[in-house]
Order: C-alpha cells, then structure tokens, then sequence
C-alpha cells in the first residue's frame, strides 16, 4: 500500500453476518444461492490472484535463483538454492540495511506514539477554541499528500535560504549558516525521523483522544470519592480503557514506518548519500531496479514480508476470530 | 497543570504542525529576490502568483490526465469489485469465506516495497511497464483489501431485516437488496471511493518503479519539479506546485477522515 496515513485498519461495529437465514423456498433458490457468493467474490479474487498472489509466487521462486542482468537479456535463470538468503544474512552491507530500518522503525514509532500520546493528554486539558484550533492544524497536516510535504520539509532545511538554518542562527548557532542537512548519514536520519514524526503525529493524536474520550467520568469520579490520587485513576481507569486502541495504533505505526520507501528516496535524491542511508525499501529497490539483480531483491523482500507477517499476525488473527 | 498553560503548550503544538503546511502556500507567492533574501519573509502577501505561471505547464496538464485517469479507473473498479465482496462476505455464508476474510486481512498489511520487484518483472513480461492499465491494475490489488474490509463493516450494519421485510411485502432478495440496503449504503460507498481516491493520487512508490520520466503522475511530476535541473530549485515554484498537488485532497481528505477515525476507534475498542 502507499505512504499515506489514512488507513485504520479496524472495521467499524459489526453483527454477526448470515447469522439469519431466509427459509430456502425451493431447490433452485438454494442453487442460486451457494453458487452466488462464489460470482460475487470472483472478481476480487481474481484481481488479488493476479496482482499481487502471482507476483508473490514469481518472488518467491526468483528468491531461490540467481536472477540479475543475464536472466534480463534471456539467459535461463540459474537455481542457487538458499544463497541469496545467506548472502542477505551474513553480507555485512544487507545487516546494516536491515539494523538501520530496525533502529529506524523503533525510534520513529516510538517518538510518534510519545508525541502522539503527549498531544492527545493535552488535548482533553485544553479551553473548547484552542482545542479546535489544535484538531484543525492536526486535520490539514494530516492531510498533506506524501510528496507535497517532503517538498515543503526540504524548502525548510535548506542549506542557504531554509528557515531551519535561519532560525538556528538567530538562536545564536552560528554553526547552521550554509549548514547541510543530508550529507551526514545520522543528520540526515534525524530529518527524515522529524518529517516522518510530523506526518504521523496527527493520525495518533486523533485515534488517542478518541479512545480517551471513551473514558467513563463516572468511574474516574467515583474512583476519587473512594480516594484514589490521579496516577491511580489513570493506571487503574484510563489505561485499561484506551490500551486496545494503543495497541492498535502502535502496530500500524510500526508496519508504517518500516516501509518508508517514499520519504527516504526522496531525500536522498535532494541530497542525501545512499550507501549510508539505504533503509529496506530503498535498498530492494536499488538492488532490482537499479542493479538488476533481481533474486538478491527478491530475498530482501521476502525477508520483509516475513518480517511484516510475524508483527501484525497476532492482531490479523485477533481481527478475524471477531468475525 | 493549569488551563493556561496548557492552553499555551496546545497553541505551540498548533505553531509546529500548522508552520509547513502556512510555508507551502506563503512561499509560493515569493518572487525571485524575496526568495534570496538573507531574512525569511514571512508574509508574502501582496507578492506575485507568478510561480503558478511557470509551473502550470504542458508537463503538468500531461500529469494531470494521468493522474486523473488512473485514478478514475481504480476508484471505479475497487469500489465495485469491493461492493460485490462485500456483499458476498456479510450476506452469505459460503466455503472458504473465512479464509477470504483472512487473507483480505494479511493482504492489507503487505508494504508494497515487499513486493514491487516482482510487480515490476510481471508486468515488464506483459508489456505493461509504463502503462494506465499496469499501473492502475496494482492501484485497484492495493485499495481493495481495505476497501473490502471497511465496505463490508458497512453492508453489516444495515440489518438484514429490512431486507426481510421487503420481501414479505413481494420483493424479491436482489429488488430487496438494491431498493431497501443499497440507499442505506451511499455513505460507505462515498468513503471508501475517496479513500481510493486519495490512495491513487498521492502514490509514490509503485509510480515511481513502474511508470518511467517520460509518463509521470502528479506526485512524480512534483517530485522533478526539486531534482530537474543543475540550476537552483525554484523554491516558489515547487512551492506553487505542490500547492496544487495538495489542496483539492486535502480538502476530500478533512471532509471523509471523520468516518475514518471513528471506524478504527469503534473496532479498537470493542476488542
């Protein structure tokens, strides 16, 4: 899926489906009735199948393979067996491909659930007009496309005429004149963790308050007349009520920021130097696309993939057993 | 913590998320020496529009129709091969619709960076690299696990009794369904259309493997617009572009994220 965070994965309420029947009125009723769903669902399937359970397959076989320039210009592509995984898992280059996306993503998901949890709490001690000023702000940074705001960030790092630089100077950080953000491989994780926590803030923040708005007042009064102090209403009251939704939110967060191929190539292409900053998805895309050496990409990308379906099985599983 | 200063720190949180998207559009109105200048200028107003002149070209009107019709195609295809799942899911009880469910599921956690590489070979196989078809055949796989899952949450909360009742009164299920259900569920069918909707517009990543310099979306366009030329970016002039790029979605994304938000908070909390 694409970068932009607008997709909660949690469906809304929902009944029981099929729970109620329709008597079956006669033989060619049922008929039309068993077979229907399966013409319903065809499409879908097929168009899953195509798209993205065929590419699967092929990467999967091409993983096992040694699949780069030759295989492009019609050589048959050789089997290696489980090479391209010991190269990915002893090549010192791919580890720290995958220690910098690991460090990244857990730096990143962390800062934005602080941050987020921060400004949601803030949010219900706020007067009711700059409370609606902050859900505003909120709303349009959130909606700002991926690409639009990348734009904007590099137009505020500048190195010559940015406002970041400016604005450090004026502070009396005389070292920021004509400074460059995205030579220094940790500079420049440190602007891509500033846009990628900007971007991601507002989607916590909003889901945070929501669920903490779902917090029962009775109870929480009620907990005071029994004498319970604030730390012990919200250890014993809120957290509870609000942990599905942290839990949820932290998962999507750290699924997201794994996959940050937009941000991270467009910086390096406004600067940045790519060896250094490679993350996974950027680094499957310059070993396939740019190197045509398309069974080590393969075996990067299901190394993702794995990695993918280990974190979020647990929550899948969860979503489907409430069906 | 008092209501001031809570008031002050919220007000700080406003300054910090509220600055780049204020700077996208006041930079946009600069002109080339304001832009140069040693000090910021903060309040461009009264400045020149001139930058939308230079950017608002061939190349971005090419853009533009791409974008466009890909992203027509996928919102009209998603939706309805969503809506004929999502009917089949919440209506019917069938073999395998659990497993369907399931795989709709792991599917919508799939990062497309996991499986752009073999995207690319296939459709470079069937000539389709650089292509609206290839490209909006991976857009509408893309959308439609989500699209699937949040439409059906939708059919599902439309009670089959309604339906019932239409039939006792003489309608058939397919009339019941389509006169009764159907109206029911413009909302969700709007929802999960600008949901498409702003996926297929702001995509990068498979627009970037798969479509080439020569056929660009607009995200790609805007993209070029900071990495063209040896020359100095155009600061007000990608400013201006990006202005484009962003305003007529993000206005559909304030209008829908409501619905949004509240279905993942509704799921969330219930589990």
């Amino acid at each position: 899926m694409s970068d932009l965070l607008v997709a909660p994965s949690v469906p809304p309420k929902r009944r029981r489906p099929g729970a109620r029947r329709r008597p079956l009125s006669s033989k060619a009723s049922r008929r039309v009735r068993t077979v229907a769903p399966y013409l319903l669902v065809l499409p879908v399937v097929v168009t899953l199948a195509v798209a993205l359970g065929y590419p699967l397959v092929r990467q999967l076989v091409m993983s096992f393979q040694e699949f780069g320039l030759a295989q492009q210009f019609g050589a048959e592509p050789e089997w290696v067996g489980l090479e391209n995984y010991k190269t990915l898992l002893t090549d010192d280059a791919t580890w720290a491909v995958i220690i910098r996306s690991l460090v990244f993503c857990a730096v990143n998901a962390a800062v934005t659930m602080i941050l987020g949890m921060a400004v949601a709490v803030l949010k219900t001690k706020l007067s009711t007009w700059v409370r609606i000023v902050v859900q505003s702000v909120l709303l349009l940074a959130w909606a700002m496309p991926v690409i639009a705001s990348m734009t904007v960030w590099q137009w505020l790092f500048d190195t010559q005429y940015g406002v970041i630089n400016w604005l450090l100077v004026k502070l009396g950080l005389g070292q920021y004149e004509q400074h460059s953000w995205l030579l220094e491989p940790m500079s420049f994780f440190f602007v891509a963790t500033v846009i990628v926590v900007w971007m991601s803030v507002p989607f916590v923040a909003f889901s945070l308050y929501a669920a903490l708005t779902q917090v029962s007042a009775e109870q929480l009064e009620a907990a005071q007349l029994d004498g319970a102090g604030p730390w012990q209403r919200f250890r014993h009251i809120t957290v509870p009520t609000i942990m599905p939704v942290v839990y949820v939110v932290s998962l999507l967060q750290v699924v997201w920021d794994l996959r940050v191929f937009a941000q991270i190539y467009y910086l390096q292409g406004a600067g940045g130097l790519r060896s250094e900053t490679d993350l996974l998805g950027t680094h499957i895309y310059n070993l396939g696309i740019g190197q045509s050496s398309y069974g080590m990409a393969s075996a990067v990308a299901i190394f993702m993939l794995v990695l993918t379906l280990v974190l979020t099985i647990g929550y899948v599983r969860k979503l489907a057993k409430e069906d | 913590m008092s209501r001031k200063v809570s008031n002050a720190l919220g007000l700080v949180v406003a300054l910090v998320w509220v600055f780049p998207v204020y700077w996208m559009v006041s930079s946009s109105f600069l002109d080339s020496a304001q832009v140069r200048s040693k000090n910021p200028v903060f309040w461009p107003f009264g400045g020149d529009a001139s930058a939308y002149g230079r950017v608002f070209d061939d190349a971005f009107l090419a853009s533009m129709r791409l974008s466009v019709t890909v992203t027509l195609i996928t919102v009209v295809v998603a939706l309805l091969l969503a809506f004929l799942t999502a009917i089949a899911v919440s209506r019917f009880r069938f073999r395998g619709r659990k497993a369907l469910i399931l795989t709709v599921l792991i599917v919508q956690m799939i990062p497309a960076e996991g499986l752009f590489i073999s995207q690319y070979k296939m459709l470079e196989g069937w000539h389709l690299l650089n292509s609206i078809l290839g490209l909006s055949l991976l857009y509408v796989a893309a959308v439609l696990p989500f699209t699937v899952w949040m439409l059906r949450g939708f059919v599902e909360g439309i009670p089959v009794d309604l339906e019932h009742a239409a039939m006792i009164d003489g309608c058939s299920r397919t009339r019941a369904f389509f006169v009764v259900t159907f109206p029911l569920l413009a909302p969700g069918l709007v929802a999960c259309g600008v949901y498409a909707f702003l996926q297929a517009w702001n995509e990068f990543t498979l627009a970037t493997v798969v479509m080439s310099p020569s056929n660009r979306t607009v995200p790609l366009w805007l993209r070029g617009l900071t990495t063209s030329s040896n020359a100095a970016i155009d600061w007000p002039g990608v400013m201006a572009g990006a202005v484009l790029v962003a305003v007529p979605v993000m206005v559909f994304f304030i209008i829908v994220q409501n619905k949004m938000t509240s279905g993942l908070v509704a799921g969330a909390v219930k589990g």
